[in-house]
């Protein structure tokens, strides 16, 4: 490799050795002089009136220096944090949003519902105080399962939306269509499933801190933020009606979000209201039981899913029905996720001529749910991988053959268009064969149907199964979200700053909370510009280092943000030219740019990057009216989504004695366009697939009837540890994306959005000869005893 | 982590620590921690002192004292796991404690503090009533020596009683070549503790099986020996039919404790699956 060609090349992180060395800064680890501490009081029941408030015996203890309740904060006129997204009814209604307030002061919606703000010295006199605050609670009855809520009887969450429904909505073909479709079809194969409710659970618990400086009229939050600048604009414009400009968001060093650091937080909005109250910084940093009963939650569907195909296997058409379960509130992505992230995902990599999806938006006394690594996709992609393991068996035919035969064939996006599918979508290119070829080439498929009979015949239960996915990413074009509902854009910024020396700073709205991308985006400027990626430094996280950002999400950060990137480094090196043929007298056309200097073609006349930067900021022999420095910013928004895809591929082994399921192989071979650092994506890989092998065989996040949420721990929420899972097999095919500059499509959730269902289907194969046909995730130890054994 | 607020105080001497425990009623003695710290950061306990005793040399120690070992209370998992005369003596102690948790887990958890908290589904107390020891307790009034049959009462309930401080574990060292042993568990998934754990240690002579223990942890309230089992094996041949015969008396108890992880029913089944599977693994 020339010292300057990095784009393909796994370089180790930037990032690691502050990282590794327990150098990172997060926002716990801030410490503003004569900072206070905040500890919640919060709702132990799911559902209940606030009767009293008495927080007299509280303020009176040592270092207790103030205490908020919903009372005070329903006096400030603070109506609360907003959804970001609006669906409204199939009729025309409009949306359900009743106000998220930041204390409540009339009722408790779920536990951990906060009630009340303790401010004291310390975190443990903030804590002691919080548990002297004695609130009156008249219990009431709640629900918890999104189905339940709609049903006449159930308790309303909100009295303004009555039978708990927020939206309901529709996509695709018309019904009757569908209907009189499936209803011709020679073979329906049916699913009725809980796509179970899982916690994100981040390493680094949340955290903010609200400082206000009396004497600028300033405010900084730092917060454990995926998007810093979201957050400031709906806490600026939405929530507590703040100026702007007068609102520093910082995000530092944030431990993994997953979706749950994307969201607005009502501890961040108190944090910074409060803190102008006591003229004083307040930190608040959540505890994991705190994590566990207000992070918003992911999934949470109820569904009921029917696949058609006529007499050869083709699929004929699809129909889908779900409840999707949205919390006690809507939270910022909520109403999005199980609608536009979700129903114009159920063409999947077949040519369905025929679907159409229904969704039922639903509140329950539960936890907000919202964008979880994948967010809507992994639901869509478990349906539809179920239906076609499930189908294969019911139709006696192979799970891999059904599969080739209604592939969509491939595309390009250059040569030939985009793929229109029947819900709303136009895949960017697609070659879906070779991924699904290559999984079987890697499991060995040939042999294995015999060594799994040979297995059954000394007691061994192995099954395979597959998963064949597609995802829409790289989120998003503003015109099309804003036309689907979007209260923001989803475009991405990025400011190129060559300093006077050469090096370059590269300011990026963009937010790293593990994924890399001090590393992946300072590959693609040293690239682009052939300076050593030493020479380069990523800046994030800012509000006031960066202009503006969307943030880090939806895999959504290379191809949004990094081709915000490249769009940047264009406009550096288009006025660079100028300088370079000014300064070697010769025409710009004339020269050509490579490892990081300007030639004239032809001869050995050169210039390099630093000297040019020098003279863009020395410009004592300069172009006539070409104005000093060498400083871009970019906004790109994309034209489309990006599209990855894959195949993934489980073999388990069920021990039947005792209902234990073992991943013995997990076979993963995704295209997510071009590569940038192939060893970043095999690591955004291996963490997804282990997130999504946790869906399928470990989490749940379990409400018993009166919406107390049973596993807030980790002694009881499973998640998947290494020695669960084997060594992951992965390989790629690339189909380039074709509508964003570096080609990529992004991978931050395939991982996660393709796994589960192969595990699932792998279960269910191995357990085919006692006659199971499907079960609820996760495909715990008991349930799969149960059901081998009535 | 953000407990009520305690002393704390370190002591050198088993005597220090007695006569602090006879001081404050509600103090609590933290060795390793690994039952006591989540509790106070869950506030379910709330202590008025900590008596920390892990700095303690005269509770730190493995020692062959002939006819037993010995093993003092706050000895880690960790070096149970791994000290020459464990894994030479009671291969079924240093094989248990490898089991524990996670290395973490093990370098700084105890064998004294696991069995003072008395966690229905913890390991140790299963193994050392297989293995038959007894556990040496120390208080104002004197040393107690209490066998192990005896020790466990409850959930989380044991004859220590207040102001009592267990100070070491004998265990009788089983002649080697005669003796066979075991400790299977099923894991709950989240916590790693035991669902159902089997500890088995019975002679074998001639191929007869004689003074059989067979005992479990994570089925009942406390870790308890079945008779009914032990009945089963003594006397006969170590075979595949007198381990079901055996397997098949396991988990008949009621009582049986039931979780989001395992009702009663699947515990009682898997109470026989690891008896099964703990005397198979003495076939080799």
């Amino acid at each position: 490799m020339s010292n300057t060609n990095y784009i393909g090349q796994s370089p180790k992180r930037v990032e690691d050795k502050r990282f590794t060395t327990g150098n990172g800064r997060y926002t716990d680890d801030i410490v503003l002089p004569n900072m206070t501490f905040a500890h919640f009081v919060r709702s132990p029941h799911a559902h209940a009136k606030i009767v009293s408030v008495d927080t007299s015996e509280a303020l009176a203890m040592k270092g207790v220096v103030a205490i908020f309740t919903g009372q005070d904060m329903k006096k400030t006129g603070i109506v609360g944090v907003p959804a970001g997204w609006q669906v409204d009814f199939i009729n025309g209604d409009r949306m359900k949003e009743p106000p998220h307030a930041l204390l409540v002061w009339d009722k408790a919606r779920h536990v951990g519902d906060g009630v009340a703000m303790v401010i004291a010295e310390s975190r443990a006199a903030a804590r002691d105080a919080a548990e002297a605050v004695v609130v009156e609670y008249d219990v009431l009855p709640a629900v918890v399962n999104a189905a339940k809520a709609v049903h006449d009887n159930a308790p309303l969450v909100h009295d303004d939306a009555p039978n708990n429904k927020a939206f309901d909505w529709t996509l695709g073909n018309p019904i009757g269509e569908v209907d009189a479709a499936i209803a011709a079809c020679a073979h329906v194969t049916t699913l009725e499933f809980t796509n179970q409710r899982l916690s994100p659970n981040a390493m680094e618990p949340r955290c903010a801190i609200g400082n206000y400086d009396q004497y600028n009229e300033k405010y900084t939050l730092y917060t454990t933020s995926q998007n810093p600048h979201l957050t400031r604009l709906l806490m600026c414009a939405f929530v507590l009606g703040i100026p702007e400009h007068k609102v520093r968001v910082v995000a530092p060093d944030v431990g993994g979000g997953f979706g749950s650091k994307i969201f607005h937080y009502i501890e961040e909005a108190m944090v910074i209201w409060a803190s102008k109250q006591i003229n004083r910084p307040i930190k608040w940093t959540s505890t994991r039981t705190e994590a566990f009963l207000t992070d918003a939650h992911g999934r949470d569907h109820v569904t009921k899913a029917e696949m058609g195909f006529d007499k050869d296997g083709n699929v004929k058409a699809l129909r889908v029905n779900t409840f999707a379960n949205l919390g006690a509130y809507l939270s910022t992505f909520g109403p999005a996720v199980p609608t536009y992230l979700h129903g114009t995902l159920l063409q999947g990599l077949y040519t369905t001529p025929k679907i159409n999806v229904k969704v039922t938006g639903v509140f329950t006394h539960t936890t907000a749910v919202d964008a979880y690594r994948g967010a809507g996709r992994p639901e869509a992609t478990y349906l539809l991988e179920r239906l076609m393991d499930k189908a294969a068996l019911e139709m006696n035919r192979d799970p891999a053959a059904l599969r080739f035969q209604n592939f969509i064939p491939p595309f390009d996006g250059v040569t030939q268009p985009g793929y229109v599918t029947q819900v709303a979508l136009q895949y960017d290119s697609g070659n879906y064969g070779p991924v699904l070829e290559r999984g079987l080439e890697m499991v060995g498929y040939e042999n294995f149907r015999a060594e799994q009979a040979a297995a059954r015949k000394k007691g061994k239960y192995l099954g395979i199964g597959f998963s064949t996915y597609i995802e829409a990413c790289g989120i998003a074009p503003s015109a099309v979200v804003g036309a689907l509902g979007a209260r923001a854009g989803l475009y991405e910024s990025a400011q190129v700053r060559v300093q006077p020396t050469g090096k370059v700073s590269v300011y990026s709205g963009s937010h790293s909370h593990g994924q890399g991308h001090e590393t992946t985006f300072a590959q693609v400027v040293a690239d682009k510009l052939g300076i050593p990626m030493s020479d380069i430094e990523i800046v994030h996280g800012d509000s006031e280092a960066v202009a503006f950002g969307m943030g880090t999400y939806g895999s959504r950060s290379l191809a949004v943000g990094g081709s915000a990137i490249v769009k940047s480094i264009e406009k550096v090196l288009e006025k660079g030219a100028k300088i370079a043929a000014f300064k070697l007298e010769a025409a710009v056309e004339d020269l050509e740019y490579a490892n990081g200097k300007w030639t004239v073609k032809g001869t050995n006349k050169s210039i390099g990057f630093g000297d040019v930067a020098l003279t863009a900021y020395v410009p004592h022999h300069y172009p006539a009216g070409l104005e000093p420095g060498l400083d871009f910013s970019s906004f790109y928004d994309p034209a489309n989504f990006t599209y990855p895809f894959g195949c993934h591929i489980a073999i388990v082994e069920v021990d039947i004695e005792t209902g234990k399921v073992k991943l013995n192989r997990f076979i993963a071979v995704d295209d997510v366009g071009n590569v940038i650092n192939p060893m970043i994506v095999d690591g955004q890989i291996h963490g997804g697939l282990a997130q999504g092998i946790g869906q399928a065989m470990f989490e749940e996040v379990l409400y018993d009837d009166d919406g107390q949420l049973v596993n807030a721990s980790y002694m009881d929420y499973t998640m998947p540890r290494a020695d669960d899972l084997p060594m992951f097999e992965t390989d790629r095919t690339v189909t380039p994306c074709p509508h964003n500059p570096l080609g990529v499509k992004g991978a931050g959730e395939a991982g996660c959005i393709g796994s589960t269902p192969a595990v699932v289907n792998a279960v269910m194969d191995a357990l085919h000869p006692f006659g199971i046909k499907d079960l609820v995730m996760p495909m715990t130890p008991e349930r799969v005893w149960r059901a081998i054994h009535g | 982590m953000i407990p009520s607020s305690f002393e704390y105080m370190r002591v050198s001497t088993v005597a220090e620590a007695i006569d602090a425990l006879r001081h404050d009623t509600d103090a609590k003695v933290l060795a390793g921690g690994h039952s006591l710290i989540p509790a106070m950061k869950l506030r379910l306990s709330q202590p008025s002192k900590l008596i920390d005793i892990s700095r303690i040399p005269a509770l730190n120690f493995i020692r062959d004292r002939g006819k037993y070992i010995a093993i003092g209370a706050a000895t880690t998992h960790g070096t149970i796991a791994t000290h020459k005369t464990t894994v030479q003596k009671l291969p079924l102690l240093a094989h248990a404690a490898s089991m524990i948790g996670d290395v973490q887990v093990r370098n700084m958890g105890t064998i004294g503090g696991s069995i003072a908290h008395a966690d229905p589904a913890a390991d140790w107390p299963a193994v050392l009533l297989a293995a038959g020891a007894t556990i040496v307790v120390e208080g104002s009034t004197g040393v107690k020596k209490i066998p192990a049959s005896e020790f466990f009462v409850d959930f989380f309930t044991t004859q220590l009683g207040e102001g009592e401080l267990i100070t070491e574990i004998h265990v009788p060292e089983p002649t080697v070549g005669t003796y066979r042993q075991a400790y299977a568990k099923f894991v709950q998934p989240a916590s790693r503790f035991a669902i159902v754990g089997c500890a088995i240690q019975f002679e074998l002579k001639d191929g007869v099986i004689s003074n059989a223990h067979v005992a479990y942890n994570g089925v009942l309230a406390c870790a308890f020996r079945d008779a009914a089992v032990e009945s089963s094996l003594n006397g006969q041949p170590l075979t595949e039919a007198t381990i079901e015969n055996a397997a098949s008396k396991a988990g008949a108890g009621s009582n049986i404790l039931s979780d989001n992880f395992a009702s009663a029913p699947y515990r009682a089944h898997l109470t026989k699956i690891y008896t099964k599977r703990a005397l198979q693994s003495c076939l080799a």
